[in-house]
């Protein structure tokens, strides 16, 4: 069976070197290793969204990927996409009171990030459009949405 | 900032007792509770209040911590349940920290079984009277306290947010302040609801205060049942049968699916994994990180065992023989008397007319976003269990049968919940996080579900049948009503004392039979069928179906009657509440309004039972005949949920139980072939995403009525048959299984097309 190698990658600014089986889903290299558990585990295969970081500012499904392309990657996760939970989405999430069991909001939040870099001032329909690869099964949505539009409109004012 | 802590963080293995109370030499107060709800406060720091758990500590430096007696899974109860208690405490919010209980039987909930749990929309409703006597015990200490200090009579003193003070000479001292010295006076007296704050007093309840978990769901620092780390932590995964199997562990070990032998040589080859351990339902791989144990999961060769009842369940050939059973009255099953009233048979025979309709509902499942896990360690004849779950008790109890260790040696530690919508009522992850601690005895040893573990293996949500009779007088009046349920008991399952109890009448699965329409006589009835499958609570749980038939059925009645439907439910309700409701709900969506074409609105009103809270609701669909889809444009909720203590969080409750609703109504089902369900992860278990959710208007209705109530649910139900009313509205089409699937519309568009043929 396959040995573990170790894999350099950067985590939220920071090199690190992991040690792990090649085939390791980043997710559970995250997780375990590096002892992150802001990502969450909700389905191994790409379909929810709850293992959402971003891969050299990318949104991507970290379930999907072996760590073993991870290497010399830049990594972001919730836990550093703010020093100390100031990001406007951080913000507007909580003036908006979203999170009802807040399991796949770190995945949300990471997936609205990555909207709010490409596009700024997303209307409602890009912004659907854009969530729609995440579930939220308690359904804030109706939350979601307000929060990213809110943390449009601040990031602008 | 308000803080909380868990008794499960990664720095912190087990907040004790003793921790509670070292977070300052300050008061620390349990309460015993006597019948009545008669409350004794306990100094729990005095020397023989040493085995009473505290329910509040007031710190020197003024922190109050107040603790949380069951789970948070979303619902809210983190705040709301804190709340209370330091609203009659007269608490500066500011300074109240939230702790997370052990479990004890001070924290039992009265109306839940009176166990350490949730479920039910129970918490609000249980805790309403002992959180808010505890505080207001608690603040009588402060002041006898305070009072006594500064030798003046008790009834001069009185209280503002964290402080007493003396009226006649402008002394105060803070809570701080007087938990140095303060001791619960001897003869406390008992308070009662009378010595608490009127309403207009409150400064907390009805405020929407900001919840206090919600800054570490931005930021990653949520501690969930899944994120558990402990030193030298072991993971484990469990290979289940084919056939769906997740039994209760309390009654049911699932051995009649497990396995018969293993050939674990190619598993035991990978790295990392370190142990196989037969279980009597699966088996599991243990190994130094998750990953490695999923792959020796995967390279397990097992032989299941066959033959069982569950093996030969078909859900599509069940739901026929549920449906002849429900509608051959001659078959009898179990009535629960208080609920029945004259005599419904009698007017049945002697009717002028008699309306009947059976309808049918798939299985669905919960698949909380945070799949099924538990952490156990087992050391020193001790066991310590972090689990995501809805019941402290139970938990420890299933910890006592399967390891022996004494209920008094185990400690329960509940991380956030992952969502939990009755699934983590179970107790099979529980079960397993014990089991393999006894394995792995001396490490802590964390299993976690696959998401395929998680759906082809719950307790869905029973598949039922339920034949409804209205028997018609000559006035034109409703002068009977007949619902009968057939289908399998969760009661049975997993609360054996509960089906004792009520003789086999399953109180869960029949749950909202009871309708309050004035219907001077009214039958119903529960007709048991084993199915060998496991079925358990969900989200409104047997109101989902139930109210889909009943509020289904008053519209078929009144289309006999030539009636429109709000107007012959507000001609048949005694609820003044209700009536309220359906009012307000028939004004916000402008009722009578026609539609434009290829557009209707269809109506469904919920009693809510014990959770006191009416709810109507009106949804305005389109459909689509060459696909069958069906789709829900707007929705408008009218709702009184008495006292709301937290009125923004309670209507988020109620638009997220809209969701619910609309996907269990349209699409969410669990079928299962053989034993085994045929759906596996989300791609083939669709749940909403943000681009189905429809506009959604909500109206709290504030009747002024000062009880608690529970919202958790009330939302879900009234979807399916206002969906289905709307549909007929629209095309005359009556639907009558859900979910209303695309395949189901179009086969019903076909026999009407037939029909007009």
């Amino acid at each position: 069976m396959a040995a573990t190698t170790t894999t350099s990658l950067t985590v939220n600014g920071k090199r690190q070197a992991v040690t792990a089986d090649p085939d390791t889903p980043l997710l559970w290299v995250l997780r375990e290793n590096l002892k992150l558990t802001g990502t969450k585990f909700g389905c191994g295969v790409g379909q929810c969204g709850a293992c959402m970081v971003h891969v050299d500012g990318q949104s991507v499904f970290s379930c999907l990927l072996p760590v073993k392309d991870m290497a010399n990657r830049s990594i972001t996760t919730i836990e550093g996409l703010s020093a100390d939970g100031s990001h406007a989405l951080q913000k507007a999430w909580i003036a908006e009171q979203v999170p009802q069991c807040g399991y796949c909001q770190s995945g949300q939040i990471m997936r609205a990030a990555d909207l709010l870099k490409s596009n700024p001032r997303p209307t409602r329909e890009q912004i659907v459009e854009h969530m729609s690869t995440n579930i939220c099964r308690c359904g804030t949505y109706v939350r979601i949405v307000r929060a990213i539009e809110r943390a449009s409109k601040e990031a602008q004012s | 900032m308000n803080t909380f802590t868990h008794n499960a963080t990664a720095s912190n293995t087990g907040m004790s007792r003793r921790d509670f109370l070292k977070t300052g030499t300050g008061l620390a107060i349990g309460f015993i509770v006597g019948p009545g709800l008669l409350m004794q406060a306990v100094d729990a720091n005095a020397a023989g209040g040493a085995q009473i758990n505290a329910w509040v500590n007031i710190a020197t430096d003024g922190t109050v911590s107040i603790m949380l007696p069951s789970s948070e899974m979303g619902q809210g109860i983190m705040t709301s349940l804190p709340l209370m208690f330091a609203e009659e405490l007269d608490a500066d919010w500011a300074k109240v920290k939230v702790v997370q209980a052990d479990v004890d039987s001070i924290f039992n909930n009265p109306v839940h079984f009176n166990v350490q749990g949730i479920g039910g929309s129970r918490s609000v409703r249980g805790y309403w009277p002992i959180m808010r006597l505890a505080g207001g015990q608690a603040r009588y200490v402060l002041l006898v306290n305070a009072a006594q200090r500064w030798g003046v009579p008790v009834e001069q003193c009185s209280t503002v947010p964290g402080k007493v003070l003396h009226q006649g000479s402008g002394r105060e001292m803070s809570y701080g302040e007087i938990a140095a010295f303060a001791k619960v006076p001897a003869d406390m007296p008992q308070l009662t609801e009378n010595d608490l704050k009127q309403r207009s007093e409150w400064r907390l309840i009805g405020r929407d205060t900001p919840r206090v978990e919600v800054p570490t769901k931005v930021n990653g620092t949520a501690v969930y049942g899944i994120d558990i780390q402990l030193p030298g932590m072991l993971y484990a995964s469990i290979q289940r049968p084919p056939v769906a199997t997740c039994p209760y562990p309390i009654y049911n070990d699932g051995a009649e699916n497990g396995p018969v032998s293993v050939d674990d040589a190619e598993a035991l080859k990978i790295e990392g994994v370190t142990q196989v351990v037969m279980l009597p339902h699966g088996v599991a791989v243990i190994g130094t990180d998750y990953w490695a144990t999923v792959k020796g999961k995967r390279a397990l060769k097992v032989v299941w065992k066959t033959g069982s009842l569950g093996s030969k369940y078909e859900t599509e050939a069940k739901l026929r023989e549920y449906g002849a059973l429900a509608s051959d009255t001659s078959k009898k099953g179990r009535s629960l008397a208080p609920w029945n009233t004259g005599n419904a048979e009698a007017e049945f025979n002697g009717a002028a007319k008699v309306v009947s309709a059976l309808y049918l509902n798939d299985h669905v499942h919960h698949a909380c976003m945070e799949p099924f896990n538990g952490t156990g360690w087992l050391r020193n004849g001790e066991l310590d269990l972090w689990v995501p779950t809805q019941g402290q008790t139970w938990a420890r109890d299933v910890g006592n049968k399967i390891t022996g260790v004494a209920k008094e040696k185990i400690r329960i530690h509940t991380p956030l919940l992952g969502g939990g919508f009755g699934a983590k009522v179970e107790q099979i992850f529980t079960g397993e996080a014990a089991m393999l601690a006894k394995a792995v005895e001396g490490k802590p040893v964390k299993i976690i579900w696959s998401r395929e573990d998680d759906v082809k293996h719950g307790a869905y949500r029973p598949a039922t049948a339920q034949y409804m009779r209205a028997a018609i007088g000559a006035d034109g009046k409703v002068t009977a009503w007949s619902h009968r349920v057939a289908g399998d008991s969760v009661f049975l399952r997993s609360r054996k004392f509960a089906w004792d109890k009520l003789q086999g009448f399953d109180g869960i699965v029949a749950v909202g039979v009871a309708t309050p329409y004035g219907i001077p006589n009214k039958h119903h009835e529960y007709l048991y069928q084993e199915s060998g499958i496991a079925v358990g609570y969900w989200n409104a749980i047997g109101n989902g179906y139930t109210l889909y038939a009943i509020e289904s059925f008053v519209d078929e009645v009144a289309l006999a009657l030539g009636k429109d439907p709000l107007a012959l439910r507000l001609e048949m309700m005694t609820d003044k509440r209700s009536k309220a409701v359906l009012e307000e709900v028939g004004r916000m969506s402008e009722w009578s309004r026609p539609r434009p074409a290829g557009r209707a609105l269809g109506l469904a009103y919920n009693f809510g039972g014990e959770w006191n809270a009416p709810i109507a609701e009106v949804v305005e669909v389109s459909l689509d005949k060459a696909t069958g889809a069906i789709k829900v444009h707007k929705v408008w909720a009218a709702v009184d949920p008495a006292v709301a203590v937290q009125p923004a969080h309670l209507t988020q409750q109620i638009e997220t139980g809209i969701i619910w609703g609309l996907s269990a109504a349209l699409r969410e089902r669990i079928t299962i072939n053989h034993g085994e369900v045929q759906q596996s992860n989300f791609y083939d278990y669709p749940v909403p995403r943000m681009d189905e959710i429809p506009e959604i208007e909500i109206k709290l209705i504030d009747s002024g009525v000062l009880q608690p109530s529970g919202a958790g649910q009330i939302g879900v139900p009234p979807m399916a048959p206002a969906i289905a009313n709307a549909v007929f509205r629209l095309t005359g089409m009556r639907l009558r299984a859900i979910p209303m699937l695309p395949e189901r519309v179009k086969m019903a568009l076909a026999e009407q097309g037939s029909k007009v043929a």
